[in-house]
């Protein structure tokens, strides 16, 4: 077995190097005397869920670290293997608990393309635009907790202010605010009720303005850009090398979104930018989420003026076996009933095959590998989790940051920890 | 996004390639991993290696897995097996798969002219494979993960410990033969 030489990547990278993700001391630059080291976490209000962070001080400066994960390891992908393909669907959502609906989007997308289903035109829109008003969630939240820990603690109220009239239009549209588990192969659950609309349009209408507020907040506050700006950076050809997506990305000067890279729903049909800035450091992060709110908007509010043309039309493909009938054709048709009963307990086969599915959730890119043996259930399914990859750049960001500032570094990375650990 | 982008004829070690619903899979010599990441990094410019996964294929066709529900025939409804159009899809026995494992890198091209290829190696129980850490950092974690779900070992990995079950597990947790309900109950069936 030939062994690849551990190399330096290429000039003026700061990616630690034989080991990407931990930092170890280096005895030319510190006296190994003087490092203190910390144990920071797994329990921490800081660490947005469970991270274990081991980091080596010298004085106030990290000079070594190592992330430690795996406490919310709950055993999705293997779970998912013993339950039929449409029991299934309830388990991404909880992966990801904050864009639960990306998840469930991805997973859905990948069934649809292993069985070759073609999908109302109001399916697609009303998908994309819940996936927007899922990203303006998810974003809020980030926002909220990472604005807390570095002190500002009144944007955690505003935030999720808003965040609950989001909540609000999902309890109105799927009868639960988080895990909807409102898609289904083919389609949705349930008909879009008639409030959704204004609804929706109301608060796409709203979050500009609601982000406007948040900047004047924070924008001006000298506090919050001196913990911002030129902390944790990180540069393009690292940010590839470490395959960050999303917002991370965006923010190292990579203009790459795959809703418009390789459009998925209809996202070739509306109207969106994708914000980029380059400095790369916490600031830059926090620019992109705030822009990516307002485009978001936009998309929401394009999605709605479609959707309401599509009054009235399918909601669900009209595919007998997947799609279940209708509860009323149970008590007429005997075809229908033993559909019906096929679909609940022995659910439907999907074609023997392994695809993967990439969408642009609201902290990159959220893939889901799918093998399938042709049978009721899933052989294999794998997620590829923007967090986990996030968090590979934690040594590489937080190196030479002040220990205060780890904080500040390791929440601009957005991570979830039940998206990382799985 | 084009996935057929460009042929993949010279990548070394090509064992086949095949382009299923838009997707293009490189099987590769697993001996000659290392060659075929740097051909496809430095040649092809791949520069993002966005997974890394494996899948375990005991048991994979036969009866009863994964709610499989015919025989190794098929279902013999009409006499000619192979030949039944089923109402519910496909029922048919799976194709066989080369050995036991298949590793899966999911590539990405992040420029103008962007493009996705799965890179495949298939592996034998207790079979290696070749770390490509020194090629794309990002496989680090990825590598870590598929050896503690399947147990698969990367060659040259600067750290190829557990990562997300405890460092005391036994066993790998999403290899086929790995019981549900496999921690042992202290005091069930005690006398």
């Amino acid at each position: 077995m030939s062994v690849l030489p551990a190399t330096r990547l290429y000039e003026g990278t700061r990616i630690p190097s034989p080991c990407p993700t931990i930092l170890v001391v280096d005895p030319a630059k510190h006296r190994l005397e003087d490092i203190l080291t910390v144990n920071f976490g797994p329990n921490h209000p800081s660490t947005h869920g469970v991270l274990r962070l081991i980091v080596d001080l010298d004085g106030e400066r990290v000079a070594g670290i190592s992330a430690v994960i795996g406490y919310l390891h709950t055993g999705f992908e293997k779970t998912m293997e013993q339950k039929t393909w449409w029991k299934a669907i309830t388990y991404p959502e909880r992966i990801d608990y904050l864009s639960f609906q990306s998840n469930e989007l991805v997973f859905v997308l990948a069934i649809e393309k292993l069985l070759a289903l073609e999908t109302p035109e109001k399916e697609t829109w009303m998908r994309m635009c819940l996936a927007e008003l899922n990203r303006i969630h998810s974003h809020l939240v980030w926002l909220g907790t990472s604005a807390l820990e570095i002190g500002a603690i009144s944007m955690f109220w505003y935030a999720f202010r808003e965040r609950d009239m989001i909540l609000d239009l999902f309890e109105m549209v799927t009868g639960v605010r988080m895990h909807t588990r409102y898609f289904q192969a083919g389609g949705l659950a349930e008909d879009i009720p008639e409030g959704f609309y204004a609804g929706a349009r109301a608060a796409a209408k709203r979050m500009p303005h609601a982000v406007d507020e948040y900047e004047s907040l924070l924008d001006r506050n000298k506090i919050w850009l001196e913990r911002t700006k030129g902390i944790g950076p990180l540069s393009a050809d690292d940010a590839i090398a470490l395959g960050q997506t999303g917002p991370m990305l965006r923010a190292s000067g990579v203009d790459w979104d795959l809703r418009k890279v390789s459009p998925y729903l209809a996202y070739d049909e509306v109207e969106f930018d994708v914000p980029t800035y380059t400095e790369g450091d916490v600031y830059a992060r926090y620019k992109v989420h705030m822009d990516e709110m307002r485009q978001s908007a936009r998309i929401v509010t394009q999605c709605v003026e479609r959707l309401e043309e599509l009054r009235g039309k399918a909601w669900i493909a009209d595919d007998r076996k997947v799609v279940l009938p209708p509860r009323e054709e149970l008590h007429t048709s005997m075809e229908s009933l033993i559909h019906h009963f096929k679909l609940v307990t022995e659910g439907y086969r999907v074609p023997e095959g392994e695809v993967y599915v990439a969408i642009e959730s609201a902290r990159g890119e959220q893939g889901c590998y799918v093998v399938s043996d042709g049978g009721t259930k899933p052989w294999r399914v794998h997620f590829r989790a923007p967090s986990f990859a996030a968090l590979q750049a934690t040594a590489t960001c937080i190196q030479d940051t002040a220990i205060a500032d780890m904080v500040a570094v390791a929440a601009s990375l957005d991570p979830v920890m039940g998206d990382v650990d799985r | 996004m084009s996935a057929a982008n460009g042929s993949y004829a010279r990548v070394p070690g090509l064992v086949a390639t095949t382009g299923d619903r838009g997707e293009t899979t490189l099987v590769v010599d697993p001996a000659r991993v290392a060659e075929a990441c740097l051909h496809l990094r430095d040649v092809e410019r791949f520069n993002m290696l966005v997974d890394v996964t494996a899948t375990d294929y005991l048991g994979w066709g036969r009866e009863g897995v994964a709610g499989y529900m015919g025989t190794a025939d098929g279902r013999d409804i009409n006499g000619v097996p192979g030949t039944w159009t089923s109402s519910q899809g496909h029922q048919l026995v799976p194709d066989p798969k080369p050995k036991r494992f298949a590793v899966s890198w999911h590539l990405l091209r992040v420029a103008d002219d962007p493009a996705r290829v799965r890179l495949q190696a298939w592996l034998d129980e207790g079979d290696d494979v070749v770390s490509v850490v020194g090629v794309w950092p990002s496989a680090d974690w990825y590598e870590r993960e598929v050896f503690d779900m399947f147990g698969i070992r990367f060659a040259g990995h600067p750290n190829l410990v557990r990562i997300l079950m405890p460092d005391d597990w036994e066993g790998h947790p999403l290899r086929k033969d790995f019981p549900i309900g496999g921690e042992p109950v202290r005091f069930s069936g005690e006398a």
